[in-house]
């Protein structure tokens, strides 16, 4: 058996137990790799339990840069008993396995094939603390304290962040480095030249920053300038709207009050009403929520989009259909969202692809909802949202003034210009609007979701409908102009072949296209921003021979979204659709690009999505 | 076309208000209810109580659901944004419209329907965080505009106009907001407009979450003999309580009365509510005691109708979340957003 040896370039997974308190050790491990230059993308697999039952922390490590889960680990720390057999049955031979060595293990729980490291964690905490609390939380940066030394990691980059972690209360500080130095100490003792994975110090981070996609849709939120967000509590979203009470709380709360309110509402019927009340009456308002949450806001959606009004919504999408898979990650509400509500309608969604686009998109969904009065979904996922990506730094003009669309003013009321609501003045479909209580005797309209004329009058005559209708239609080509444009990446060859992708997948799928080229299979790609596409979009899919339409549902929803909306020979689009919950790899794109076109295959090993 | 221009030809003797406008000022579309609907008695009352309180119409936001009672806004305060929200759920569509703009007057105009059958739960909830409106739930025990079903008011044993009898026992609006600690709870009935009016002018001078269910008959499906919402049935069953005037821009008086005395009590608006106590025993600030009163005379088959609770100290959502004087809605970039510089630092924080 051959160790595995890498330096820069690997996977370390955690196996915890929900409720241990090894978040913030295995963090830690993440961020100190990051301080000394070399890239981390770390994944939580996490159950929809609260307490006692598995956990996974995934730490790909990457000079090259490459964002997207690997697949695989090479370094398996297991601090889990339930889970044992399964986890060390992943690790390919040489692989390392650092473990709780304080109890023997049963024979023949070990492989012969790996490296077997035993640290008796447990045995050292109870020599050193007499708290069980303390038994139980120390073993963690105890065993960072480990790797530190097996992987060449600096102990000063640790002592760093944990100061950061600890700023004012040095009591913890002292504790936590004394366990991490119990853990250094045992590890130089025994295990003093390290293993084959090595991290070195290098200069591959730069100026990009480590964020969750929540947190950053949440600070988008903030600079957007929305004052009322309305939510219910629902994995993987509730921490946009706890993200955006603590931004708040910090930025919008002076001593004549709160510039903002923040509602936990009934339900997520209650949560969109508020936020469709309050861009109705001139809010920035929005609401973040998944899958069955959307569900639940159906009604109110049509009504916005029928009514023309302003309402923001985050949908941060998980495994379904139904109560699915609420703590892995898909792509699967794409149908759901872009014709929620009965009848004919449409939305405008946007489809950002790191925490950095999530902070730019959500003020710009605020502007598109205010702009084109309708509702705006930014559609994540718990990939990007609850997980921290390594991303360009987040960008504010300060030049930038909200577009709060077409509302007119009592002055301009007061100049007598025509006022009608559903009227399509400007020939984009997109009609003016009044905020209420603007003035004393013109403005004034009944919203309503019933048809009206263009004069917001009750009217059930077909003409009247129809005319609603066909602007609302113009209305939609206006938005195709106005959502951020698809990303194109021509490929270094001339292609036959083109990729569409979206949202989450962009480090998988940079990685994927790297891989594909080595191999001499040379794809332009194309990363949607947005719903509705502009015409680029079409052009892109008749330019190419075949274009793969790569995401993560087990439909092919945004492929059937581009067959409905362009009417394009479905046979031109070839599906690439991973959809067991965990995040695409590159590997996996790689192989189904592969196999259609015809090419040997660029990995031999195939992975298997049951 | 199914809606009706009223002539707007404002006779010169009109009287006019405080704020310059005559009743007229406060109409709206001519109703397209059935004639008689007690509904309409209730549009009658609000355009009333508006006028009389001097309330700028177009200060005024009156949101509904759906169901002949949440058509009604149509037809008042015709210079007002209205808004026909989603059946049952008024009142979160309100809530919202509070937090952007706490500048205005917010009405809230339900069906017995609408509010304590699907809309039960939003009911519940407005009532709970306080949101400042007058929230009327025009109560016929009917659902009107979908031709006659029980709502949950509907008491058990009455009989539907098809003949068929109501098994389920009935949900008391009053009683519910009672015990969910409503600041302002009263009931009327759409045809005593002498004592509708002043209810309503409370319940829009009140700040906080004011409930006023109204007894409002449904001439198409319940003024059958078997039916307790109609005229005749509420009629013999009315035990009122009291009668209130609104006396305007008066200083407080202090709360202190005797038996077949008056009782005036100091709102937020500065508007004094003057109640007629006609029952000896009968405090309106005492809750628990109104929901005992209730409780007695519903037990009885009694309607009681009046300002049965207020809470004069009343505090409403805005309040409890702390927010700004400024309605949210005028906020602009540079109160809320903080800037590149801020940004920068928080960047520097993520590496
Ligand atoms: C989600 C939904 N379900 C059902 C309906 C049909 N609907 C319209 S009005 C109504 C009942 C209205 O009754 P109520 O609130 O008592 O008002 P009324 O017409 O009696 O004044 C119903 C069930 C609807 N509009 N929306
Ligand atoms: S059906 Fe009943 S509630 Fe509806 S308008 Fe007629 S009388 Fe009024």
């Amino acid at each position: 058996m051959t160790p595995i040896a890498a330096v820069n370039d690997f996977v370390v997974k955690f196996a915890n137990v929900n409720g241990s308190g090894s978040a913030s050790a295995n963090e830690l491990f993440a961020r100190a790799i990051l301080r000394m230059g070399v890239p981390v993308s770390p994944r939580n697999i996490f159950p929809s339990n609260i307490q006692g039952l598995p956990t996974w922390y995934e730490v790909r490590v990457s000079e090259a840069g490459w964002l997207g889960r690997r697949g695989g680990v090479d370094l398996l720390v297991q601090m889990n008993p339930q889970t044992w057999d399964a986890d060390v049955a992943e690790l390919p031979a040489g692989g390392y396995l650092l473990y709780d060595s304080s109890r023997p293990l049963p024979p023949g729980r070990l492989r012969d094939d790996i490296v077997v490291l035993g640290v008796p964690l447990t045995r050292i905490c109870a020599e050193h603390y007499q708290d069980p609390r303390q038994r139980q939380l120390f073993k963690n940066i105890m065993y960072l304290g480990v790797l530190s030394v097996l992987l060449g990691i600096e102990r000063e980059a640790i002592v760093r962040l944990v100061g950061e972690q600890y700023r004012g209360k040095e009591k913890l500080l002292e504790a936590n480095l004394g366990a991490l130095d119990l853990g250094r100490a045992h590890a130089l003792a025994h295990f003093p030249d390290g293993i084959g994975l090595q991290v070195r110090a290098a200069d591959a981070v730069g100026e990009r920053i480590f964020m969750e996609g929540n947190a950053a849709v949440a600070l988008g939120m903030v600079y957007g300038g929305a004052t009322v967000c309305a939510w219910y509590p629902i994995t993987p979203s509730s921490s946009v709207a706890e993200a955006f009470q603590k931004y708040c709380q910090k930025f919008r709360s002076g001593e004549d009050g709160n510039r903002h309110a923040i509602i936990q509402a009934e339900d997520e019927i209650a949560s969109i009403g508020m936020v469709v009340g309050a861009g109705w009456n001139g809010a920035r308002a929005f609401t973040a929520t998944s899958g069955p949450g959307v569900s639940l806001m159906t009604e109110f959606i049509g009504l916005a989009y029928m009514a023309e009004i302003p309402a923001t919504i985050v949908n941060v999408q998980r495994g379904g259909p139904s109560t699915g898979m609420p703590t892995r990650t898909q792509q699967a509400d794409l149908l759901s969202c872009a014709y929620a509500s009965h009848g004919d309608t449409r939305h405008v969604m946007l489809f950002p692809e790191d925490p950095a686009e999530c902070f730019a998109f959500a003020a710009d969904a605020l502007d598109l909802a205010d702009r084109l009065q309708t509702p705006v979904f930014l559609m994540t996922d718990l990939d990007i949202g609850m997980n921290q990506r390594l991303c360009a730094p987040l960008a504010w003009d300060d030049a930038r003034r909200y577009d709060r669309g077409k509302v007119l003013s009592a002055a301009q009321l007061e100049d007598g210009r025509e006022f009608g609501r559903y009227l399509d003045a400007d020939g984009d479909g997109i009609p003016w609007r009044t905020w209420p209580g603007t003035h004393p005797t013109r403005g004034a309209f009944f919203t309503r979701g019933t048809t009206k004329d263009p004069w917001a009058r009750y009217s059930e005559r077909g003409p009247d409908y129809v005319y609603n209708i066909e602007r609302l239609r113009r209305k939609w080509r206006t938005a195709s102009d106005l959502v951020p444009a698809p990303v194109p990446t021509a490929a270094a060859q001339g292609a036959r072949a083109g990729v569409i992708h979206y949202g989450s997948t962009s480090p998988a799928m940079a990685e994927a296209l790297a891989a594909l080229a080595a191999a001499g299979l040379h794809l332009d790609a194309l990363r949607l921003r947005a719903f509705p596409f502009p015409q680029s979009v079409l052009e892109f899919i008749e330019d190419h021979e075949r274009v793969f339409v790569v995401e993560q549902n087990a439909d092919g929803q945004m492929r059937m979204l581009l067959v409905n909306e362009f009417g394009v020979d479905p046979a031109h689009l070839v599906p690439v659709l991973h959809y067991d919950g965990t995040p695409i790899t590159a590997r996996f794109i790689v192989d189904a690009i592969t196999a259609v076109l015809g090419a040997s295959p660029v990995r031999p090993q195939p992975e298997r999505v049951s | 076309m199914t809606w009706i221009a009223k002539p707007r030809l404002h006779h010169p003797s009109l009287s006019r208000n405080a704020v310059g406008y005559t009743r007229r000022d406060y109409e709206g579309k001519v109703s397209t209810l059935c004639a008689g609907c007690g509904h309409d008695s209730i549009s009658a009352a609000i355009i009333q109580a508006c006028w009389e309180l001097d309330i700028e119409p177009h200060r005024v936001a009156k949101l509904s659901g759906i169901g002949c009672s949440s058509k009604t806004p149509d037809y008042f305060l015709g210079n007002s944004h209205g808004f026909n929200t989603v059946h049952g759920r008024m009142p979160s569509v309100l809530t919202g419209a509070n937090l952007a703009n706490r500048g205005l007057t917010y009405l809230g105009v339900s069906g017995d329907g609408d509010s304590a059958s699907i809309g039960m739960g939003q009911f519940v909830h407005a009532i709970r965080r306080g949101v400042d409106m007058a929230y009327i739930v025009e109560n016929n025990g009917v659902y009107g505009l979908t031709k006659g079903q029980f709502s949950a008011t509907a008491d058990q044993g009455s009989v539907s106009k098809r003949g068929v009898a109501n098994s389920d026992a009935p949900i008391d609006l009053v009683g519910l907001a009672l015990q969910l600690g409503a600041t302002y709870v009263a009931r009327g009935f759409s045809g005593d407009k002498t004592q509708l009016v002043p209810l309503i002018k409370g319940a829009l001078g009140h700040r906080g979450v004011a409930i006023l269910d109204v007894i409002s008959p449904c001439v198409a499906f319940n003024n059958h003999a078997g039916s307790t919402k109609s005229y005749d049935y509420v009629r013999e069953h009315n035990d009122a309580v009291n009668r209130l005037d609104v006396i305007e821009g008066r200083a407080a008086i202090a709360v202190d009365y005797a038996p077949g005395e008056a009782i005036d009590v100091v709102q937020h608006d500065g508007t004094v509510l003057r109640l007629r106590k006609l029952d000896p025993d009968y405090d309106p600030t005492d809750r628990l005691a109104a929901m005992a009163y209730v409780n007695l005379h519903q037990a009885r088959g009694e309607v009681v109708t009046g300002l049965l609770h207020v809470d004069p100290a009343a505090a409403d959502l805005h309040g409890h979340l702390g927010t700004v004087a400024t309605p949210l809605n005028q906020l602009g970039v540079a109160e809320l957003c903080p800037g590149a510089a801020a940004l920068e630092k928080i960047n520097a924080g993520l590496r």
